[in-house]
């Protein structure tokens, strides 16, 4: 178990170090600097700025120099906003997205679970295709035209919910509900069909003929099997949310990080991207191990000292 | 069953059981055939692969003419689906942008799978070590998030079409690499091919008759698949800048600029957004179709 841990924290380890070469490499084939504008700086200014930022240097100096600072959780200074380092913007703008990134994670695992419970359970009932007709909807629909329809209906048809900005639990509502809509579809497929499956094993023919009531039935034997397929998605559902940040929180002026993200790709504000896509990709790769160590707990016949797949 | 499968059949009758054999592909559109939603997803998917190829070139107009006295028109019947900002007809730039979108939904896809087919097959039929070390690189890439690296490379790139096709084509193989692999390795150890083998049957021959028409169907399912979600990143790349350069117009673009004109000419967002998705939910219904039809794992099981 110890080994299998440290073994994955060496693999995460080996990832970021390849995720930091491919991104500061592709960041240095961008050609022309951060400093070419089209009102040209003069060539002494230029210089000056390029030393500071330590430009000149040969490029295996620059990427052992920002290895260096990476490894130690230092991202560099921006470029577009003098005197702000990326670290900075990180903190500044993170709890933002870490709090509507929470609530959609929660609101989409909740109503997702439920409902396709639901589904399973009234199978090619109304209930059944009601759901299943939302689900196939909010696959199908991309965020930003949902988060326009809901701005549109509750913000100026029926004026109950803020437009936009971030200033209290009414501000949380809209965002959430368009970037839950997404993962929350997925979710409930994957819980129905799921679901489906478990009924049709001949343990719950057992438990059935014990005469195990429906509730219990469905919490206590179903769920639990038919969560595994859920739990391996919630990586996959954080990188989601993650990306989904970017547009929701674009379209309702959220301060967080992803919104910033997109200015910073809009600014061509090389450091801030590079420094936001690592750390995103380091929050991904953490949340992928956790779930993985979460995963015996929920199924005993998964051990962790076998290697997975192959 | 009824009574009449258990009633006795008369001596030289035998013709009136006989069921003629079916290839895999009859029995998948069989089974296609029943599935409503299937069928719709295929209609869906051939009239708006019709009206992108032939749709632009029927308009009266083009989809880069502007017309600024027009500009913001309702729709009418001189501009079925109003006129943007700067005059364009709406009309033809939806057709326009199914074209762009529907290409990069099939040729990124196309990518994925020369690239997932030729990595998944070597690994397959290598086997041993060379496949160990070659499904690690796939594992330790899948820990990476792609689209962020789909951005970093159209940020490097400069936003275009033919850029689009390449940053998503390098970026999402590696599911097909897995499929293909998978179906190797499986294919590999069954008796026919073995049989085969011991007819003196030669390897290349092995590979293109017996395997890869066995892999055709799980390939064809991914492929489907992953056409709305080239289609979606896309959507996703224009909205934050990076899609197709102007005055190009993917229905990402169209919905983009339609949310930002969304409370004045609500129109300008609502076509572009319709035609989208109802493509995604074509795509996605002959996916979900294709894959019960084809997937050997479901024809175990039977029809549910």
């Amino acid at each position: 178990m110890v080994l299998y841990v440290l073994k994955r924290i060496g693999g995460a380890v080996v990832v970021l170090w390849a995720i930091v070469t491919i991104t500061f490499f592709l960041m240095h084939a961008i050609p022309g600097g951060p400093f070419t504008q089209e009102k040209k700086l003069p060539p002494a200014v230029l210089a000056t700025v390029e030393a500071r930022y330590h430009l000149n240097d040969p490029l295996a100096e620059q990427y052992a120099d920002y290895l260096k600072h990476a490894a130690v959780l230092d991202l560099g200074p921006s470029y577009k906003y003098p005197g702000k380092t990326v670290n900075a913007i990180i903190k500044e703008t993170f709890p933002v997205s870490a709090q509507l990134g929470a609530i959609s994670l929660f609101l989409a695992i909740g109503a997702g679970l439920i409902a396709g419970m639901l589904a399973a359970w009234r199978k090619n009932s109304w209930v059944d295709y009601t759901m299943m007709i939302g689900a196939t909807l909010g696959v199908s629909v991309p965020s930003f035209i949902i988060a326009a329809i809901l701005i549109q209906l509750f913000a100026f048809t029926w004026p109950v919910l803020p437009a936009a900005m971030w200033k209290g639990p009414a501000y949380m509502i809209m965002p959430a509900l368009a970037l839950a809509a997404h993962p929350t579809a997925f979710i409930m497929r994957l819980t129905r069909s799921s679901i489906l499956d478990v009924l049709a094993q001949d343990y719950i023919k057992t438990a059935k003929s014990r005469g195990v009531g429906t509730t219990a039935l469905l919490c206590r034997h179903a769920l639990r099997n038919a969560l595994l397929p859920v739990v391996s998605y919630i990586g996959p559902l954080a990188a989601a949310l993650l990306t989904g940040s970017f547009i929701v929180e674009s379209i309702f002026s959220i301060p967080g990080l992803g919104r910033h993200f997109v200015t910073s790709i809009y600014n061509r504000d090389y450091t801030v991207i590079l420094g936001i896509t690592i750390f995103y990709s380091f929050l991904i790769i953490f949340m992928n191990l956790i779930i993985d160590m979460i995963y015996p707990l929920l199924d005993p016949r998964i051990s962790l000292k076998k290697d997975k797949g192959v | 069953m009824t009574e009449r499968d258990f009633e006795p059949i008369a001596i030289g009758d035998i013709e009136s059981i006989y069921v003629p054999p079916q290839t895999l592909r009859q029995r998948g559109w069989q089974q296609m055939k029943q599935n409503r939603l299937a069928i719709a997803g295929i209609v869906i998917v051939t009239i708006m692969t019709l009206l992108a190829v032939v749709g632009p070139w029927l308009c009266p107009y083009t989809y880069a003419e502007q017309n600024l006295a027009d500009a913001n028109a309702y729709p009418s019947a001189a501009h079925w689906f109003g006129t943007d900002s700067l005059g364009r007809d709406l009309f033809v730039r939806v057709l326009y942008g199914a074209r762009i979108s529907l290409s990069i939904g099939l040729v990124a896809s196309l990518i994925n799978v020369c690239i997932g087919m030729v990595y998944g097959g070597i690994a397959g039929l290598a086997g041993g070590k060379t496949d160990r070390f070659m499904m690690h690189i796939v594992d330790i890439l899948y820990a990476i998030p792609m689209l962020l690296y789909v951005i970093l490379l159209m940020v490097v790139f400069k936003p275009g079409l033919v850029n689009i096709y390449i940053a998503l084509g390098i970026a999402y193989w590696l599911n097909m690499a897995r499929i293909v692999r998978g179906q190797i390795l499986s294919l590999k150890e069954q008796d026919y091919v073995l049989a085969a083998r011991s007819c003196g049957t030669s390897s290349w021959h092995i590979l293109t008759r017996h395997m890869l028409p066995n892999c055709v169907g799980p390939i064809i399912v991914t492929l489907t698949l992953s056409i709305p979600d080239a289609i979606f990143t896309e959507a996703f790349l224009s909205f934050i800048g990076l899609g197709v350069s102007a005055p190009m117009a993917s229905w990402g673009v169209l919905t983009s600029e339609g949310i930002s004109s969304m409370r004045s000419f609500p129109f300008q967002l609502i076509f572009p957004a319709v035609a989208l998705c109802i493509t995604m939910l074509g795509f996605m219904f002959l996916g979900d179709g294709l894959r019960d039809a084809l997937d050997p794992q479901n024809q175990k099981e039977g029809s549910r």
